[in-house]
């Protein structure tokens, strides 16, 4: 990440987390702690993946970071907010596995949607959603409906949303989850491009070690029941390159990453499958 | 949309239909008399001769005839001006019970307690007759006021067939507005949009699918209640009162009666074709998936 123009103020942490504590249906049978203890500061301009098996509660504390669940105790802050005031003045933007776009609307129009919220007028949105797909080079289906699009297409048109209102923080949900291989290296090598243009922190969730890695400045690695932060590797894989993903350094940070995970699951490979983490 | 060829092929399956209903309505006439009302010993669920199943042809002609002897009023005449009183009604009838409807779902779709407390009811108020619900309506209406104006009868009747529809309508929309996935819902929250907001650009979009279909049914219930509540209150100048008229006269003009049943089915392909073209407009731009 160079450019770190535009995104919120310095001197605070676009996340800080402390002592958080997620608890669902408490006092009742089906009680599930889905979150202890978890300490957590994402810098301004960091590409941070939380990734572990299912259950762990990555997803929870995503949407916790996104104030769309409470927390049962501790302190969320988002750029120095508290999290629900950063949801209010929309501090970040979001991503889903889903791209979740509107079916009735045109490409441009499902970008405009949050600008619409917040009360832009119809000419400035539009040169805004423009920009936007300008930036993930989907111009020309500016008047496409969705379900026009391939999935891949769709996900860039969610990220473009995402971005559409300058969030300093992009909060991402498995967004390329349900993509095939080949398209997933595109759009996570797309990603690498707009946040190195944009300077945007991103949180993203993950269950896929090789996406973590070669996304990310740092990768939370979690474990589950009750989930909680078990090791956080850095990476530094420099600029992203054709043959970034054949790279030693590549290769070592993938078995950090993967050992660590493997120590949750205190067995081999076969441990880590059944876990639900993605080996590819 | 459907393109010329597309178009030709459903305008001619629709006189297809037509066609076959008319076929075995004078097949199973001639059918009928010929053995005696009875096939392989089973008896025939209806009598043909002309009083209970005249010739299409005589319906057909009975359209020409002047409806009172002596005067210019032809009976496609009196059929047609029933059928636009009856129309007129049930369209405000529809209008009132779609804005009912559509108000209760959204009602019910804020707040899980008024659902859970007000849907038995809505269930409920259609396994009461319309029938034994006329009178009470018309004497209720006889004692009111609305902005100063008098109840009319005409009232009545449109109340009556704005009870039938709003029923689906209101069930539909419910279900419609609870569609939008998670993940849809959660994205509107992460742009911190109000409750409003959420209705108008997320909720009300994703439950057209489920309030058209339920349009096609309120539209269809809304004339039968107009008619129903025609006879039953004993309003005049609509197609039912005509129904009831015509049956009266049955033993002079079997046939009559048939007009009077082909104007108020009519009324119920009109108002059926008029949804359609609602659908064709507001659909227009949905996946075809989902296009029922």
């Amino acid at each position: 990440m160079t450019n770190l123009a535009n995104t919120g103020t310095p001197e605070s942490p676009a996340v800080e987390i402390r002592g958080l504590q997620k608890v669902f249906n408490p006092g009742k049978p089906n009680q599930i702690d889905a979150l202890v203890d978890i300490d957590l500061t994402v810098s301004t301009g960091q590409f941070v993946s939380l990734i572990g098996p299912s259950g762990c509660g990555k997803s929870t504390l995503l949407r916790l970071i996104a104030n769309l669940t409470e927390p049962t105790a501790g302190q969320i802050t988002v750029n120095g907010k508290a999290s629900k005031q950063a949801r209010l003045d929309q501090d970040y933007g979001m991503a889903f596995q889903q791209s979740g776009l509107f079916e009735w609307r045109k490409v441009v129009r499902n970008i405009e949607l949050p600008l619409e919220l917040r009360g832009w007028n119809k000419a400035r949105r539009r040169v805004r959603a423009l920009e936007m797909l300008d930036l993930v080079k989907l111009s020309d289906f500016a008047n496409h409906y969705p379900w026009e699009l391939s999935g891949g297409m769709q996900q860039r048109v969610a990220i473009a949303r995402a971005l559409a209102v300058d969030p300093p923080l992009l909060l991402m949900d498995e967004p390329f989850g349900a993509l095939d291989e080949m398209t997933r290296e595109h759009m996570q090598a797309e990603l690498t491009r707009i946040c190195e243009a944009t300077g945007k922190t991103v949180v993203f969730v993950t269950h896929s070690i090789p996406e973590a890695v070669y996304l990310s400045n740092r990768v939370v690695v979690m474990s589950p029941r009750p989930g909680r932060i078990t090791k956080i590797v850095d990476v530094d894989l420099g600029s992203r390159l054709e043959d970034t993903r054949e790279s030693t350094e590549f290769f070592k940070k993938i078995t950090e990453v993967r050992e660590a995970l493997r120590d949750i699951g205190s067995g081999g490979p076969a441990a880590l499958v059944t876990l639900g983490v993605d080996d590819r | 949309m459907m393109r010329g060829p597309d178009r030709m092929r459903s305008v001619g399956l629709g006189l297809l239909g037509f066609g076959i209903v008319g076929a075995i309505w004078e097949g199973y006439k001639a059918f009928g008399t010929a053995v005696g009302g009875k096939v392989m010993g089973w008896k025939l669920p209806g009598r043909t001769d002309d009083a209970s199943m005249p010739h299409l042809s005589t319906v057909l002609s009975s359209f020409t005839k002047q409806e009172v002897r002596g005067t210019d009023r032809t009976v496609l005449e009196a059929v047609l001006s029933g059928s636009w009183f009856t129309f007129r009604l049930a369209i405000a009838g529809f209008v009132v019970g779609v804005t009912i409807g559509l108000l209760l779902a959204v009602v019910m779709q804020r707040f899980r307690l008024v659902e859970r407390a007000w849907l038995p009811y809505v269930v409920l108020s259609q396994t009461v007759p319309l029938v034994a619900l006329a009178p009470l309506i018309v004497g209720w209406g006889g004692q009111l006021e609305l902005f100063g104006h008098p109840w009319q009868t005409w009232m009545s009747v449109a109340t009556m067939s704005a009870y039938l529809a709003f029923f689906p309508v209101s069930i539909g929309a419910l279900r419609g507005l609870h569609s939008p996935k998670a993940h849809s819902l959660e994205l509107m929250d992460s742009y911190a949009a109000s409750w409003w907001q959420t209705l108008t650009k997320l909720r009300f979009p994703a439950s057209l699918p489920y309030i058209i279909p339920a349009l096609k049914l309120a539209a269809a219930s809304s004339i039968v209640g107009a008619i129903v509540a025609e006879i039953s209150s004993g309003t005049s100048g609509g197609v039912g009162r005509l129904i009831l008229d015509y049956f009266q006269k049955a033993t002079g003009d079997p046939a009559r009666v048939f007009t009077a049943f082909i104007g108020a089915s009519a009324l119920g392909l009109i108002v059926a074709g008029l949804i359609a073209l609602v659908e064709m407009f507001v659909m227009r731009n949905r996946p075809k998936e989902t296009l029922a």
